[in-house]
């Protein structure tokens, strides 16, 4: 049998394979919220939400800070750094292709001033 | 081989759910355009060797309403195919394709703009979701499975209790 890695698909589905943790990430990702507003908006006893919070902060998903009485949560610097990583790589694969293009363009600008390959 | 001129392509994440890429090319929007659209051309430059995977072939009907079929892989006994259709296409200027090879495909918006000598290209993907957008960066990063999977057993220990 062949053995078939994990795709990256799945490998993200099943870390955060609990509904409500993602999408409290979902949701730090457009602001900060408090547990309460958490706890409000996913339909969860306050204590139901502190633990799953307690599990993404734990990792380093999701950061909190505690100001008063209010417990606020925000994206973890790990959560940002991964989302920094994306953005990068998917920079550098553009730039990659385009720089490739950039051969091909060269190439077609010679051929219709019939300069021939004396310019390499 | 490194990576050249990755100053020179910039990438924004302009909403939660689009990318948009911008690039100059040193020549005028139709060349760049014919490289863009004329299979062969596009086979040199789509699939560069830092992304590690070859591309084995590329169908594309060039027309709003044609549609385009890219298979990646080493041979042909593992491939993968990325296909969907043109929505719209302006000579020259304009390209809009959808990726149908899976439901949370985005819309994919091409811009060739004359500037002197030179054309400026704006890349726009637009995702149905911000979800959608995030499983594909997933879906790109090769080196995420492992963090995943320790992310994964990390979890699974502190959920345990």
């Amino acid at each position: 049998m062949v053995q078939f890695p994990q795709t990256p698909f799945d490998a993200s589905f099943s870390a955060l394979s609990d509904a409500t943790r993602r999408g409290v990430l979902e949701q730090l990702g457009r602001g900060d919220a408090s547990i309460t507003d958490l706890a409000e908006k996913f339909h969860m006893t306050l204590t139901g939400m502190k633990k799953h919070v307690g599990l993404l902060e734990r990792v380093g998903l999701v950061a909190t800070e505690k100001v008063g009485r209010v417990r606020t949560c925000r994206l973890g610097r790990r959560r940002l750094e991964e989302e920094a990583a994306w953005i990068e790589r998917y920079g550098q694969l553009w730039a990659a292709r385009f720089d490739a293009l950039d051969e091909v363009v060269e190439e077609l600008k010679r051929k219709e001033k019939g300069d021939g390959p004396e310019g390499r | 081989m490194g990576l050249k001129g990755d100053s020179r392509t910039t990438v924004e994440r302009a909403s939660e759910s689009e990318l948009v890429v911008t690039r100059f090319f040193d020549g005028p929007a139709r060349i760049v355009f014919e490289a863009w659209t004329t299979p062969e051309l596009f086979m040199r430059w789509w699939a560069p060797k830092s992304m590690g995977v070859p591309l084995l072939s590329c169908e594309m009907d060039v027309r709003t309403g044609g549609g385009y079929r890219l298979e990646f892989g080493q041979d042909g006994s593992e491939s993968w195919a990325f296909f969907g259709r043109y929505v719209e296409v302006i000579p020259n200027a304009r390209l809009v394709w959808t990726n149908e090879e899976s439901e949370d495909g985005a819309v994919t918006t091409v811009t060739f703009e004359d500037e002197g000598d030179r054309t400026l290209l704006t890349l726009k993907e637009l995702y149905p979701s911000k979800e959608a957008l995030d499983e594909a960066f997933i879906g790109m990063e090769g080196t995420m499975p492992e963090q995943f999977e320790q992310l994964d057993a990390l979890l699974a220990s502190l959920g345990a209790g």
